[in-house]
């Protein structure tokens, strides 16, 4: 399968979802500039962390009005994968692709370090070949990572499985139900606040992001139905 | 535009001399260099371009002591930055910057354009930035304006690199009285280049063009290098027009649109230079003298964000996130086409002329036109006074101070909790220490370590200033400097392989703290000789004063040392049960200017004794080659608090403990500061080969345990702590004071 890494003006972990994917996972990956308007020949996009547009006005609000937006809701609506994680997150909130917002942290500071968190489920393109309920460990580095959404929407959430990471012992940024990721509800899109591309190599001390890349190089291809 | 005073008034009324330049500076310009009085736009450029800060008038002969060169440097002091070889034709690049007198001032701003400004030396020399360190010296934390200060220097450092993307990797931050009035904020960058990439701040080739990209220039900042070159008081506390406000997202596009241009159009390019203090003038008058040129501007064509600028202001505005190229003619709109691409300015604003004048155009007026040199070249050396502060030679009768240590525990439980030795993990877990994906070692250990992509070798980096030991000891503190730095990288190890520094004092024209300067880099040049480790960039930093007090003089050392093998980089931290403790250095009683010292006595007193700096490099050496054939399975230098914080850190985020028979040791000199000493722990299968390299220096101690204990024998006292007792000391100390309400 091949995979888009989109670059917006102001992303900066573009490089590192680029060497996750294909210097580790050896996956055919390329990277997509914002001003492209398609993603024709792409089975999978996945949006960077970093800081789209200086993070001005909102997180991810001003880059969900970037040209290559459109080809990635196409993608969604195809049921192809699409992931995001940190301000690849927030784009997607931003864009509707999944549901709430994310805020800024209860500490209202920038924070950088491992969280424990737990898989809830395991039943999706992405987290395959994780066991269920299992404790991870991958770290995080946001200021705006405070998931929200109304209660409403939460339970929804909860009903249809689409949580897929909760923070396991303390909660860093005050996200609702101490929500670390999600889908939308035809499990298709991710988006989560932690970082798995900063978690796939020994040497950088921890590799419990890799399987994440690994459950979808092994079912993305597998179309997920409406 | 009309000038704002004719030459006539500016020799009647002298604002020169608000502007920092003196009178004979301005008759030697007016009658010797000019034939002519100067025109106020020249003025204001003499101003700024002879200050100390872009001159180094006052520093330069003390400055010439240091080496700058070995078999690795291929870019020494002159440049953005240094580049050193770092073999496999890639460099590694980098430089440290003061930020002092902005973040004192408005802490946020001030520090995140400091991390601003050390970023464009680096991509200027077409290197990418991979790693950013700081070095910060605060105040008291019991002081709620100090406390605001804290708070905004580490945000500036946090958010502007965390949104350029570039780790946080390593630092340090200490407080002392001597800094409240006067904040330390001392940045460094450190890049990774193909050796092919380098480039120059230079403007050659009659007809090219000068070409400004990036931001638009508004009125923040201006006189920024002559604010810097005086001294603080209460008057100009709230002098925030001089103080630049940050844009990292701006940067971050400037940032790829010029390392796109360096590395892939190389053709296009005769120069490139970062806009930093004073402006256009000292970027384009330094690139011309570079390139023995002539210079013709045009400042109407100079993208502006205001209105109404006069040529004073548009010259010496230090806007941030700017950059000067050289292009080849004709290559113009091709390298506006890329700044376009990333939404950035890029416009010819003039072009190389023969000769050798520097010509500025405004309003259809020639505002100025002065020889190149006489702004960069021509700058009057200014000879210092220099005496032995009385107060060292006071010390020096005076009986040496010996701390008596009856519990130790509670002494270590104390120490701890002191804010420059406890826990810094509130302060750098507001920086992204990860993006890039390349930290192996990050914030909280003796240095930070990265792995050079595609490769198996690691950069080791660290940033190391004790400005206690060099107020009492000038030339003994330089040395100790650079040793803390030596054995920071040597502990992660690495081996050293040059260095940067920011020179941090108070008014050099002060005979005695003139002394202090040169006595201290006296004392780091012969460290640094010893070491083979030159001075390859910096900075120097006057006028730290407020109220005419002083700073502790504070040379700041910023050292890079190469990992051979990444598999090979050694832990801070204990590893296994069973693993034997070696202490390696003698120690002595070392308490003046100790934390221990200021801990009981509430000030630093004494004289800092001279050390064997030979034998501390040779020891170091034996110690990275038993390193490199993998004998060593943790090692931690010594620093403030000495062997007694040294063990507890070792212990500190394991579940381990340390069995440890220490009965030639005092419990003072359990706290002892001597230089040059490691703990080591190393596998019992590894004993012999880690003896024979180490020789009588290395003493073994003691064993690593499963008990998470901290159990000692000294001479005259025993130990026998809870480490997770100790660890919530050290953790707790400083996020408890930065709540107080006080």
């Amino acid at each position: 399968m091949r995979i888009a890494v989109i670059v917006f003006p102001g992303s900066n972990c573009d490089v590192d979802l680029y060497e996750a994917l294909g210097t580790v996972c050896g996956a055919d990956v390329a990277y997509v500039s914002h001003h492209e308007h398609s993603l024709v020949g792409f089975d999978a996009v996945m949006l960077p962390g970093g800081f789209s547009y200086g993070d001005y006005l909102r997180a991810g609000a001003i880059a969900r009005f970037t040209n290559i937006m459109p080809a990635i809701i196409k993608m969604a609506e195809e049921g192809k994968p699409v992931f995001g994680t940190c301000n690849g997150f927030q784009i997607l909130t931003e864009a509707g692709l999944l549901p709430g917002a994310l805020k800024r942290n209860d500490s209202q500071r920038f924070v950088c370090k491992a969280v424990p968190l737990e898989v809830v489920n395991n039943q999706t393109l992405f987290t395959s070949r994780y066991r269920p309920h299992e404790r991870i460990s991958l770290p995080i580095a946001h200021a705006d990572g405070s998931f929200y959404a109304d209660q409403k929407t939460l339970d929804r959430l909860e009903a249809n499985h689409q949580v897929v990471f909760r923070y396991a012992e303390e909660n860093p940024n005050g996200s609702l139900r101490n929500i670390a990721g999600i889908t939308n509800q035809r499990g298709n899109v991710l988006g989560m606040m932690p970082h798995p591309e900063r978690a796939v190599e020994a040497i950088l001390g921890n590799t419990d992001g890799l399987r994440l890349f690994k459950s979808l190089l092994t079912n993305g291809s597998v179309k997920v139905g409406e | 535009m009309k000038q704002a005073m004719t030459p006539e008034e500016i020799k009647e009324q002298k604002p020169y001399l608000d502007w920092s330049l003196s009178e004979d500076e301005y008759n030697y310009i007016s009658d010797t260099l000019l034939g002519r009085l100067p025109n106020y736009t020249e003025a204001g450029l003499f101003a700024a371009m002879w200050s100390e800060h872009c001159s180094y008038k006052k520093s330069k002969p003390v400055l010439r002591l240091f080496p700058n060169k070995n078999d690795r440097v291929i870019q020494g002091p002159g440049e953005g930055a240094g580049v050193v070889d770092i073999d496999d034709g890639q460099a590694v690049v980098f430089k440290a910057e003061s930020h002092n007198h902005p973040t004192t001032v408005e802490p946020y701003q001030g520090a995140a354009t400091g991390v601003g400004g050390i970023l464009r030396d680096i991509f200027s020399m077409g290197a990418r930035p991979v790693a950013s360190l700081d070095s910060l010296h605060f105040g008291e934390l019991d002081d709620s304006t100090t406390r605001m200060k804290v708070d905004g220097t580490v945000r500036g450092i946090g958010d502007y690199g965390n949104c350029m993307g570039i780790p946080t990797i390593a630092g340090e931050t200490t407080f002392d009285p001597c800094y409240q009035g006067n904040v330390l904020c001392n940045a460094m960058s450190v890049g990774l280049m193909d050796q092919k990439d380098i480039q120059q701040g230079k403007a050659a080739g009659v007809g090219n063009a000068v070409m400004y990209v990036g931001a638009k220039t508004g009125r923040d900042g201006i006189h920024g290098a002559t604010f810097a070159s005086a001294d603080f008081s209460d008057e100009n506390a709230t002098q925030r027009s001089a103080v630049q406000v940050g844009n990292p997202f701006m940067e971050k596009l400037l940032l790829e649109a010029c390392l796109e241009l360096i590395s892939k159009h190389p053709d296009w390019l005769v120069g490139i230079q970062d806009m930093g203090a004073a402006g256009i003038v000292s970027s384009s008058a330094e690139m011309a003298a570079e390139g023995k040129s002539g210079m013709d501007l045009d400042l109407d064509l100079v993208p502006q964000r205001e209105t109404g600028m006069s040529a004073y202001e548009i010259m010496l505005s230090e806007s941030q996130e700017r950059m000067l190229l050289c292009v080849n003619k004709g290559h113009e709109d091709d390298v506006r086409k890329i700044f376009d691409f990333y939404d950035l300015d890029a416009v010819t604003i003039g072009r190389i002329t023969a000769g050798h004048q520097y010509v500025l155009r405004h309003d259809g007026q020639v505002v100025c036109d002065i020889p190149v040199s006489s702004l960069t070249d021509d700058v009057l050396e200014e000879e210092s006074t220099e005496h032995k502060p009385v107060r060292i030679t006071v010390a020096e009768q005076e009986p040496v101070w010996r701390p008596k240590i009856d519990d130790p525990a509670a002494t270590l439980r104390c120490l701890l909790a002191q804010s420059t030795i406890a826990d810094k993990s509130s302060f750098y877990q507001q920086y992204d220490s990860q993006v890039r994906t390349s930290t192996v070692v990050g914030p909280g250990s003796d240095a930070g370590v990265l792995r050079v992509r595609g490769t198996h070798k690691g950069l080791a980096m660290t940033t190391d200033g004790n400005g206690r030991f060099v107020y009492l000891n000038p030339e003994v503190g330089g040395q100790m400097a650079l040793v803390e730095a030596a054995a920071n990288i040597v502990s992660s190890g690495a081996e050293p392989l040059a260095i940067t520094d920011c020179l941090n004092y108070g008014d050099p024209n002060d005979p005695e703290i003139f002394w202090e300067l040169h006595q201290s880099v006296k004392g780091m040049a012969a460290a640094c000789r010893i070491f083979d480790t030159p001075v390859i960039s910096g900075n120097v930093s006057l006028y730290n004063e407020n109220n005419g007090q002083a700073i502790h003089p504070t040379p700041m050392v910023g050292m890079v040392g190469l990992v051979k093998n990444i598999d090979r980089v050694v832990p801070s931290f204990v590893q296994q049960a069973g693993d034997q403790v070696y202490l390696v250095g003698a120690t002595r009683d070392d308490y003046a200017g100790s934390e221990l010292q200021k801990m009981l006595t509430g000030k630093i007193s004494g004289v800092v004794r001279p050390f064997d700096l030979d034998g501390v490099h040779t020891t170091m050496r034996h110690l990275l080659h038993a390193m490199e054939n993998g004998h060593v399975a943790s090692c931690h230098d010594l620093s403030e608090g000495g062997l007694g914080v040294a063990l507890a850190e070792t212990l500190f985020k394991t579940d381990r403990g340390m069995n440890l028979d220490l009965r030639n040791l005092t419990g003072a000199q359990l706290f002892s500061e001597t230089p040059g000493r490691f703990v080591v722990t190393v596998q019992p299968d590894h004993v012999p080969a880690f003896e024979q390299d180490l020789g009588d220096a290395a003493q073994l101690v003691g064993t690593v345990t499963n008990a998470h204990w901290l159990e000692a024998h000294l001479a005259d006292s025993d130990l026998n702590l809870s480490v997770g007792e100790l660890q919530q000391i050290w953790e707790e100390a400083i996020p408890c004071q930065m709540k107080s309400k006080d």
